[in-house]
């Protein structure tokens, strides 16, 4: 059985600094792994590497066996077509740090763009669908209040939501939590625990260390553009194998 | 014979309510042509190749520092001697689309530059296409973003319709003129004309205003 999800090597740059020095992670699936590591690591980047948002300059990312962003023709490796990349896109569901809503759309409008416009679903389908996921995350009531009504824990339900609803293979959580008002947070958590036992396969690049511990079956620790260590939670939190992650998890809060 | 103003507007009438046509039909058509090639001044000066970019870039600085009067008078005077021949009404709107092209890309550009990049990433993220992303989630925005100085550019546009007057054009402002020169009631024809712009301009702005509350998102 292929993997999930298979990075191998994956090199980044901006410019003349390299973020990502050879990156290697394979994910099955129902995963769920925790990346976790100080700003300016590349866990970010990395997750971004997987739906394209970045550009990679080496190595290979596939979901299911199918090459993302890429491809190697007579040996010259060149991007894909946009409207490749764009439905390759739509294999991974992803949240954003700042939510990133549109401003102009309700709740349930916001579900509902994507599978309108890229699932091509009916409006009725995708009302209902809409209504469905929103429901999941526990704003079936709010379904036409614009984001700007919306408190950010709440506009961070409606973006996992409309991720979700596109039945995406993999979920990417890039810090999902971090923009929030501390009594925000768990109601977020709360939601991507909920997927998580459903089976949902997912990447989560967060700072809620408690969270990692708790929700995840694996945990990436990163560190220089490197996968630093990694293992299960129990393991990793508890008997940190490498000095880097020792000294990481004593500066950062687990409670 | 001491005839009042009154008397001598009715008299005048015919010439100053085609005059107001005129006007309004120089405003309307330099608006709209100069919008649509606006939009894509805008989108050129965002999305175009960096050399289509430089040249776009030039074109709306050049027309942006150069005179509206200068643009009305080079485009009836100077377009004659390199064979394009247009009459005083197409050469005086063709300078007003142009100028007010480069103005609306600005418009478009700024609008467009204001939108938070994470709009377009999570646009990609869920799969959509360029086209649909500008579509669904870019121009939406951008257009309410850019309408108020929008309906500021088309106000001005009819202010900057009086300057065909200059090339003949049988415009408001030429036509009350001619009744000055007839009448000597200078003072209230320039009040009156003015009042007719002025009633013009407002009903564009009130427009606008209706459009910015039609289209406002609750927050």
């Amino acid at each position: 059985m292929t993997n999930l999800l298979e990075i191998r090597d994956l090199h980044k740059r901006y410019g003349t600094v390299e973020v990502l020095k050879g990156v290697d992670c394979s994910m099955r699936q129902g995963d769920v792994i925790s990346i976790i590591g100080s700003s300016g690591s590349g866990k970010t980047t990395m997750l971004r590497c997987i739906n394209m948002l970045e550009e990679f300059q080496g190595g290979t990312i596939s979901i299911d066996g199918q090459e993302i962003g890429y491809e190697t023709v007579g040996g010259v490796r060149r991007r894909k077509p946009e409207r490749e990349i764009a439905r390759q896109r739509a294999l991974t569901g992803m949240a954003f740090q700042q939510f990133n809503l549109f401003p102009h759309m309700t709740a349930a409008g916001n579900v509902m763009l994507g599978l309108v416009k890229v699932k091509k679903m009916s409006r009725d389908e995708a009302r209902g669908l809409a209504e469905k996921w929103l429901d999941r995350v526990g704003l079936l009531s709010r379904k036409d209040h614009y984001p700007g009504q919306l408190s950010g824990g709440q506009q961070q339900r409606v973006a996992i939501a409309r991720a979700i609803a596109m039945n995406p293979k993999l979920m990417l959580f890039d810090e999902v939590t971090s923009a929030l008002d501390p009594e925000l947070v768990n109601e977020v958590l709360q939601v991507i625990k909920g997927l998580a036992e459903d089976g949902m396969s997912m990447l989560i690049v967060t700072h809620e260390m408690r969270f990692a511990y708790e929700v995840s079956s694996r945990v990436i620790f990163m560190n220089q553009g490197r996968i630093g260590e990694e293992g299960n939670p129990r393991e990793m939190f508890l008997k940190p194998k490498t000095e880097r992650l020792a000294e990481f998890l004593k500066t950062s809060t687990f409670n | 014979m001491d005839f009042g103003f009154l008397d001598q507007l009715w008299v005048a009438r015919i010439p100053l309510l085609k005059g107001l046509g005129v006007s309004i039909s120089i405003s309307l058509l330099s608006i709209v042509a100069g919008t649509v090639l606006g939009i894509f001044v805008g989108l050129a000066l965002i999305y175009a190749y960096r050399p289509v970019q430089w040249l776009v870039r030039g074109y709306t600085d050049f027309i942006r520092g150069t005179p509206v009067l200068v643009l009305v008078l080079a485009s009836y005077y100077v377009l004659s001697t390199v064979g394009i021949d247009l009459g005083p009404f197409q050469a005086g709107v063709l300078a007003l689309a142009v100028f007010c092209s480069s103005h609306v890309g600005e418009l478009v550009r700024g609008a467009l530059q204001s939108i938070p990049k994470g709009q377009t990433e999570a646009a990609k993220a869920i799969g959509l296409t360029f086209p649909q992303t500008f579509a669904y989630v870019l121009g939406p925005q951008a257009l309410r973003q850019a309408l108020p100085a929008w309906v500021n550019t088309a106000a001005e546009m009819v202010k900057a319709s009086t300057l065909l007057s200059i090339i003949g054009v049988g415009e408001l402002l030429l036509r009350t003129q001619e009744v000055i020169s007839r009448t000597f009631m200078s003072l209230e024809f320039y009040f009156f004309a003015g009042f007719l712009y002025f009633v013009v301009n407002y009903g564009i702005e009130r427009f606008g205003r209706y459009v910015e509350r039609k289209t406002a998102v609750p927050s």
